[in-house]
């Protein structure tokens, strides 16, 4: 019942205290080692794919101007007419290929006009018109010229250089494309994970290498993102600037480190998802949240059974404790009957005494003869003073066996009058050697208590032993009262005894304590009669005063749905044995 | 000369069939029902050898009156009744200067026994008594 309830909530308070002091440290270290990692991961991630992209932008910019720089200084050696004539052109473009593989596809001599007017190479471009190009009308303006890359006239993705020449006041332009493979392989190159990928557009979002994947989805996006590149200035995304943003064509969050390459003519564009780039991250947070997990349900697990058991064991505990309690009730009562056995003996032994001597007596009389005197007459007297010393002794033998079959712990309506009559009778040879007079006042009507009779009786025995106890050399008096008051029903013992010192009453319903000297009392005497008063949901109160007496007052809760009458019943039947 | 007997006891009963019953048996026994009519009897009757007195009694108890009696008559021999059972109220009887004790209910005869031993050993003692008395006057005389 509220047992089993009070154990529940005992093993939960348990279990809860467990889990919370376990798992809070659990859950700090987690987070607060988590975040520093995450944190220190990603500005290593974000590091490494700046360098990454400065370092290929860098090899980039640096590949273009070599280019440049190796025509101009072909331009600047060489004289023009040589650079007219096809043939001699052709030794230059050998010597190139020679030198450089295949990065210089072919060489071309374009005339102010936009007529190629000399060409060595693998396709035949002699003559072809490029007035209208692009890279042709930029190199008229800016001496040089890389163009974008694009298909041309060929069919195949390439870049032109185009350097211009000006002689005698004639403006020719020379011309040669690079080999997209080989520019494209510098690009290509960067892939770290599943989505990093790497490019170049130029400021229209045309794209300068083939990216490993199809992309035309993302060029919308490029777009705005090369024009916002272009339109602010360059300070607000300078080289290897790095953005998140979602992609709309995959719809996942995106890293973007840009890098303005040839002059800010073109982009280089780093992405990766950012799953991907912390992927590791990601890895090792899920792993966290695993252990997390599995730490926490196995501290919850250990915590439930743990405090199952603590809750078993603590009710295991209680158990023996009741055990153990009734079992010193057991030996109090012992002890209290005990004390009560050696009066009692004492109260025996005198009438036995008498009686042997009576019968000496009448053995002597006899000797003499029954006719001597009147001899018959005082055997008469002597047999009658053994008889009423039998019924004396045989009123005893019934006091203690009506004591003695009243050891039973059920608990039943029990009239205080009768017990402390019972325990008056008993007493009174006791109190009479120690020189006590005990005065009863007891109340009339008093109702019936819900009490175990045995108990009550050690209650009582012990309260009224040791009231004579306290006064026994001098002697005293002891008033038993009983009276109602409210729902109580109140036994008060009051001796005029030595009383009990200030610093010891807090301590006198302990277990053990007493002043009596070694071997005369367990002082468990107190602390079973509180234990028993406290059981029936009463209390006990004590008034002292040194050398004034000492008063006991018992409190006990009236029973309820019983009548008065139960206590007149037990009272008439006492008689019977 | 027989033993003249003071009995002490509170059970009126006790008393008087054991007066009788020494009596009986030649004693000279005078009887009462508490140890303080003891002692007063003591103090007027200067005859009594042997006092038989009960420990328990209500009032004064045999182990004080016990003191009393050593102190102010200790040539008087104490045999006490115990009817208590224990044997701690003799051993205490028996240090404070009780010739002997008893269990109740006794054995005439162990009784007679005691009080003749008690007697002889306060007779003994008076005699002791009486000899150094002469002595001393025997010595002051030969001065």
């Amino acid at each position: 019942m509220s047992d089993t309830h009070y154990y529940h909530g005992l093993a939960k308070s348990m279990m809860f205290t467990i889990i919370l002091v376990s798992f809070a440290p659990l859950l700090c270290i987690v987070l607060i080692a988590g975040y520093q990692y995450s944190v220190a991961y990603e500005e290593k991630v974000e590091a490494h794919l700046r360098e990454l992209v400065l370092k290929h932008d860098q090899s980039i910019d640096s590949y273009l101007e070599e280019k440049v720089a190796e025509i101009q200084v072909l331009a600047e050696i060489i004289e023009l007419g040589k650079l007219h004539d096809p043939a001699s052109l052709q030794d230059l473009h050998d010597a190139l290929v020679r030198g450089h593989g295949s990065d210089f596809v072919d060489l071309g001599m374009v005339n102010s006009d936009g007529i190629q007017v000399a060409y060595a190479g693998p396709y035949k471009l002699q003559g072809v018109d490029y007035s209208e190009a692009e890279w042709f009308k930029a190199a008229r303006t800016r001496k040089v010229h890389v163009s974008d890359v694009g298909l041309g006239l060929r069919g195949v993705p390439h870049f032109t250089i185009a350097l211009r020449l000006d002689e005698d006041g004639e403006e020719w332009v020379l011309r040669t494309t690079l080999d997209f493979i080989a520019f494209n392989k510098l690009v290509e190159d960067i892939r770290i994970g599943e989505t990093g990928l790497a490019y170049i557009i130029n400021r229209h979002a045309e794209f300068q290498t083939t990216p490993r994947r199809d992309m035309t989805d993302e060029v919308p996006f490029l777009r705005v993102m090369a024009r916002s590149m272009t339109d602010r200035s360059e300070m607000v995304r300078g080289r290897a600037a790095m953005s998140l943003e979602t992609n709309p064509a995959t719809g996942r969050e995106t890293i973007f480190v840009t890098s303005p390459i040839k002059g800010g003519d073109w982009i280089m564009v780093y992405q990766q998802d950012v799953a991907d780039a912390f992927s590791d991250l990601n890895r090792s947070r899920n792993l966290a949240i695993v252990v997390l997990l599995l730490g926490g349900i196995s501290i919850a697990l250990m915590a439930y059974l743990m405090s199952k058991r603590m809750a078993r064991k603590v009710a295991r505990a209680d158990q023996a404790k009741d055990i153990m309690n009734e079992q010193v009730i057991e030996a109090g009562k012992l002890a209290s009957v005990g004390e009560l056995a050696a009066g009692i003996a004492h109260e025996i032994n005198n009438p036995v005494a008498i009686m042997v001597e009576e019968a000496g007596w009448i053995q002597d009389l006899l000797e003499e003869g029954l006719g001597e005197d009147d001899n018959e007459r005082e055997v008469q007297r002597a047999l009658n003073q053994i008889r009423t010393q039998g019924s004396r002794c045989k009123e005893i033998t019934h006091k203690l066996l009506s004591f003695a079959r009243k050891i039973d712990p059920t608990v039943i309506s029990v009239c205080l009058n009768e017990l402390v009559l019972e325990i008056v009778q008993l007493s009174e040879q006791r109190a009479k050697y120690a020189n006590v007079v005990i005065e009863t006042s007891l109340g009339d009507s008093i109702p019936p208590v819900e009490a175990s009779p045995s108990e009550m009786q050690q209650v009582l025995l012990n309260l009224v032993n040791n009231a004579i106890d306290a006064m026994d050399p001098g002697g005293g008096n002891l008033d038993i009262m009983t009276r109602v008051e409210d729902a109580f029903v109140v036994v008060s013992i009051a001796d005029t005894g030595c009383g009990i010192p200030q610093a010891n009453l807090s301590r006198i319903f302990d277990p053990f304590f007493t002043t009596k000297p070694v071997g005369k009392g367990t002082g468990l005497g107190l602390s079973i009669i509180y234990g028993i008063i406290n059981k029936m949901d009463g209390s006990i109160a004590v008034d002292s005063a040194v050398d004034q007496g000492t008063k006991f007052i018992i409190r006990l809760p009236i029973s309820d749905g019983e009548d008065g009458s139960a206590c007149d019943y037990a009272t008439n039947e006492q008689g019977t044995p | 000369m027989p033993a003249n007997i003071l009995l002490v006891d509170d059970e009126h009963g006790f008393v008087d069939t054991m007066a009788k019953r020494l009596e009986n048996r030649g004693l000279t026994v005078t009887t009462t029902y508490s140890a303080q009519e003891g002692l007063d009897i003591l103090e007027k009757d200067h005859s009594i050898d042997v006092v038989v007195m009960d420990v328990k009694m209500p009032g004064m108890d045999g182990t004080e009156a016990l003191k009393v009696v050593k102190t102010s008559y200790p040539l008087v021999e104490v045999v006490m009744l115990t009817g208590h059972a224990t044997v701690e109220s003799a051993i205490e009887g028996m240090k404070s200067g009780a010739f002997d004790y008893l269990m109740k209910p006794c054995d005439l005869n162990d009784l007679l026994t005691k009080v003749d031993e008690a007697y002889e050993k306060k007779q003994a003692q008076e005699t002791k008594i009486l000899e150094a008395r002469a002595r001393h006057i025997v010595l002051r005389r030969g001065d």
